[in-house]
């Protein structure tokens, strides 16, 4: 027969209509399969490793296991689970035992195994915090932050046991063995592939090596990773969902489009209007949850430029417009931050001020009458800070105060508020650790890190918060941090706004939803009906 | 033959350089502190300190030039750290989707365009013209991105034609074998129809929404070139012959068209290659453009100069081809060095 040109097209279109002959995959049903749209993903595998992004922090805690994690408590408004700071149970950990000096503490292991099958050991467990402690970048700064600062503090005792020795008295401590930061790898796996390197750092980043929940069956960066549930999961329920599919999907509309359409499970990360659409359509769950320890706030520089005079930092706080930004803003996503009473053991917790133009302009007045400044956020956050930024600027005209604003690439952001020279700045924080001494450690203590953005300089208020960290009972704790509030409510170096939701969008079919700090979707709860 | 294409491509070889050179400088003069990014939150200024001398970003810019370079030499692009994969790694896996994604709009485009400027040619004034006209006025005038959107609204969201907007293949389809990195080629390959459609139905939308941003250029062009052709003496000469206006518009008129438009292809398939970004983010679409942009919000360094240089490489050949293409449309074009 001769190929005609024609023959050879018409058998090319019918290519791929001619059956292929082949098993067909035993792939889980939809109905195990979950399917997660978010804006971006991991770009490493290993969440100790340096420049690990946000997404990482899901690798972490649904792949790995902590010798401890946050109890699951109801959320008060329904619709799923959050945590509670001081509230920890086993991950790992069978059991665990303060020494009756309240110096070390004591844990017993699970028999629980590696993906690989090798059961963990507590040499597992010390090679893994030796090398969160010593690997640099933000892991052993976390670390540090609940006083793990050193290998010595970490013994492995026996096969099953394991110790920490504490360098002092810190609350922080256990609840800081519980992000996602200290857990578990298979250390003679990574060793064998370390080629070399006693962090196996290159290894890490690209496998997984540890005894959680599921497994990355497949890792796409920048397009979708793959979760498969490890069946011998030894720290908890089994999880129902087999298999998870994260794709990246970078354009919020179109995330929205898929959850409305039904066609993804779960959405992150959507901007507040959608959310609130989201939520008034009915047509798919949205459940927010106060972040915890996190707030919008605005920081007025203490040491250079207009702010330094303590009356226009409370002029601010008078001024703000706090309603208008809640609705206009984060359109109702979130709890307002103004016109507080009494001092409370909590944070954030409303500033006894709240929107009231002639008590500003009085103050404004008193101190030298009308100027200009620059008002500086991170772009990266535009869709909220930005109609947060005009509505200020509004405000402040009204009592005499020019505000010019000035939008940041987010590459620039870090660099910009590491100067210490703007006057006015919105930010968020959220600390992971949910302490109020934890938060203005961070942001306003006399070590000047760079989220202390107002460069605030106040040797009382240090006093009270280290106090506070290392407070020996609950009653010195809490006066100490009544005495501080107290403090940042006069001084005010930064001006409370509104302390945001984190919300999630999930189909109806969706359940088990469970917060966790590190704001990443913990799967091993998650239910498909 | 060869040896003119050797001749050629030595003289790409000064701008390629110039491409290195300035992307380098670029990228290090743009503000923003990679370090400073990557430290995450809660960074003190010593952990950033050592993000700064692994990245060798404390290294003076000469040095840290001649370390870039000499990686180069060997292949090597650097390491992305918004995706923590190689650079070649990275480009290697996306740049067949953008490949793929701008072809087969540029398909769909020219299946549309070429007949449409004919047409509006051969009957100047007439209904056909105007129709020309407002396709690509309106073309070019609507935003990919607004297109993009518009589409997806309308076919996904509305009528549930169109697949759910998740990239290149439905979550719960699997990837052919890459043989070519092409899905619709490589499940063909496979003998895969199921994959095959899910392809197709997946790449439809986007590749329509290049069509439409990329069918004013052709269209406008063809229609002008064919007017100058049909204009000339030896389409007299052949209509005076008594050849049928058939042959004399398909076999002479379009063929001498054919140069200005092949050119304009040229620059539109290449334009479309890197400049599809808006649409990679709208359909989720894993390919080079969204990529780089990724790479830029987060001064990535790395990945942006191995686009540009990976862009540059591909207008060389494409540039290449083009004058290749020409000999054979016109004899009397020859390559020369």
């Amino acid at each position: 027969m001769a190929i005609t040109r024609r023959a050879a097209i018409a058998g090319g279109l019918a290519a791929p209509f001619v059956m292929r002959q082949g098993a067909s995959a035993q792939a889980p049903s939809r109905s195990e399969t979950l399917l997660l749209v978010q804006e971006y993903g991991p770009n490493s595998l290993d969440m100790q490793g340096i420049g690990s992004s946000q997404p990482v922090n899901g690798v972490a805690l649904n792949c790995y296991d902590r010798l401890l994690r946050f109890k699951p408590v109801p959320i008060p408004g329904g619709g799923g689970h959050q945590v509670a700071m001081g509230e920890l149970e086993g991950e790992l950990a069978e059991s665990w035992q303060l020494a009756s000096d309240g110096m070390s503490c004591t844990f017993k292991l699970r028999d629980a195994k590696f993906h690989s099958g090798r059961p963990v050991t507590a040499k597992d467990v010390k090679w893994s915090l030796d090398r969160a402690c010593t690997i640099g970048g933000f892991a052993t700064t976390q670390m540090n932050a609940g006083s793990l600062e050193k290998p010595e503090q970490f013994v492995a005792v026996d096969d099953k046991t394991f110790r920490v020795d504490f360098v002092r008295k810190d609350k922080m401590t256990l609840p800081n063995l519980a992000v996602t930061i200290p857990f578990v790898f298979d250390s003679e796996l990574a060793m064998q592939n370390g080629g070399g390197d006693p962090h196996a750092k290159e290894y890490l980043k690209n496998n997984i090596a540890g005894s959680g929940a599921y497994k990355v069956e497949s890792w796409k960066p920048g397009v979708e990773t793959i979760y498969a549930r490890n069946d011998a999961w030894a720290c908890g329920k089994l999880p129902q969902l087999r298999r998870i599919i994260a794709r990246d999907i970078a354009s919020p509309a179109t995330r929205r489009a898929l959850m409305e359409r039904g066609d993804a499970d779960v959405s992150y990360g959507l901007p507040p209007k959608d959310f609130k659409d989201l939520a008034d359509a009915g047509k798919v769950n949205v459940v927010g949850v106060p972040i915890p320890n996190g707030v919008w706030g605005c920081y007025l520089n203490t040491q250079v430029g207009p702010f330094k005079d303590v009356r226009l930092r409370q002029a601010v706080a008078w001024v703000m417009p706090y309603e208008k930004i809640l609705q206009a803003s984060l359109f109702g996503r979130g709890v307002d931050m103004s016109g507080g009473t009494t001092p409370k053991v909590a944070w954030p917790q409303p500033f006894p001020y709240k929107s009231d133009a002639a008590k500003a302009k009085a103050l404004v007045d008193a101190a030298g009458g009308p100027f200009a400044t620059t008002l500086y956020f991170d772009a990266g956050n535009a869709t909220v800070a930005e109609p947060m930024a005009v509505l200020i600027k509004e405000a402040l005209a009204s009592i005499g105060i020019t505000v010019e604003i000035n939008k940041v690439p987010g590459a620039n952001f870090r660099a910009e508020i590491a100067k210490k020279t703007n006057p006015m700045v919105l930010n968020r924080f959220a600390g992971w650790l949910d302490y109020p001494d934890y938060y203005l450690f961070w942001t306003m203590h006399g070590n000047n890190s760079i989220f202390n953005i107002a460069a605030y300089q106040n040797p009382a208020l240090d006093k009270l918060v280290d106090a506070a960290r290392f407070a020996p009972d609950k009653a010195a704790y809490d006066a100490n941090v009544v005495d501080f509030i107290k403090l940042v409510n006069a001084e005010v170096p930064m001006v409370p706004i509104n302390q945001p939701t984190h919300d999630v969008a999930l189909q109806k079919s969706i359940g088990g939803y469970q917060f966790q700090p590190c704001r990443e979707p913990d799967f091993r709860y998650l239910t498909k009906a | 033959m060869l040896g003119l294409i050797v001749a050629r491509l030595k003289t790409t070889l000064p701008s390629i350089i110039g491409v290195i050179v300035v992307t380098f400088l670029l990228t290090r003069v743009l503000p923003g502190d990679t370090a400073a990014y990557f430290a995450g939150p809660a960074a003190t200024p010593q952990a950033i300190a050592e993000i700064r001398s692994k990245l060798g970003l404390d290294q003076p810019l000469p040095v840290q030039f001649v370390a870039y370079v000499g990686a180069l030499v060997k292949g090597d692009l650097g390491t992305s750290l918004t995706t923590g994969q190689a650079v070649t790694k990275d480009l290697a896996a996306r740049l067949p989707a953008s490949a793929e994604l701008t072809l087969f709009g540029l398909l769909i485009s020219m299946a549309i365009a070429l007949p449409l400027g004919v047409l509006a040619a051969v009957r100047q004034g007439s209904w056909i013209d105007h129709l020309c006209r407002i396709v690509a006025t309106a073309g070019v005038s609507l935003p990919v991105f607004f297109t993009g959107l518009l589409l997806v609204y309308v076919f996904y969201f509305i009528l549930g034609w169109a697949p759910a907007p998740l990239g290149r293949l439905d979550a719960f389809a699997t990837e052919p074998p890459r043989i070519s990195g092409f899905l619709l080629i490589d499940s063909v390959i496979a003998r895969d129809p199921e994959t095959f459609r899910a392809a197709l139905s997946q790449i439809l939308l986007p590749a329509l929404t290049l069509a439409i941003f990329s069918l004013a250029p052709i269209t406008r062009m063809t229609r002008a070139s064919m007017l100058a052709v049909l204009g000339a003496d030896f389409v007299r000469t052949a209509r005076a012959s008594g050849l049928s206006s058939r042959t004399v518009i398909g076999t002479y008129a379009f063929r001498n068209a054919m140069l200005p438009v092949v050119t304009t292809l040229g620059m539109v398939f290449s334009f479309l290659l890197g400049a599809n970004v808006l649409v990679e983010k709208v359909f989720a679409w894993p390919g080079v453009g969204s990529y780089a942009v990724e790479a830029l919000i987060a001064s990535d360094y790395a990945p942006i100069q191995g686009f540009v240089l990976t862009m540059a490489i591909l207008y060389v050949i494409l540039n290449l081809a083009i004058d290749i293409l020409y000999g054979v449309i016109d004899p009397r074009v020859r390559l020369e060095g």
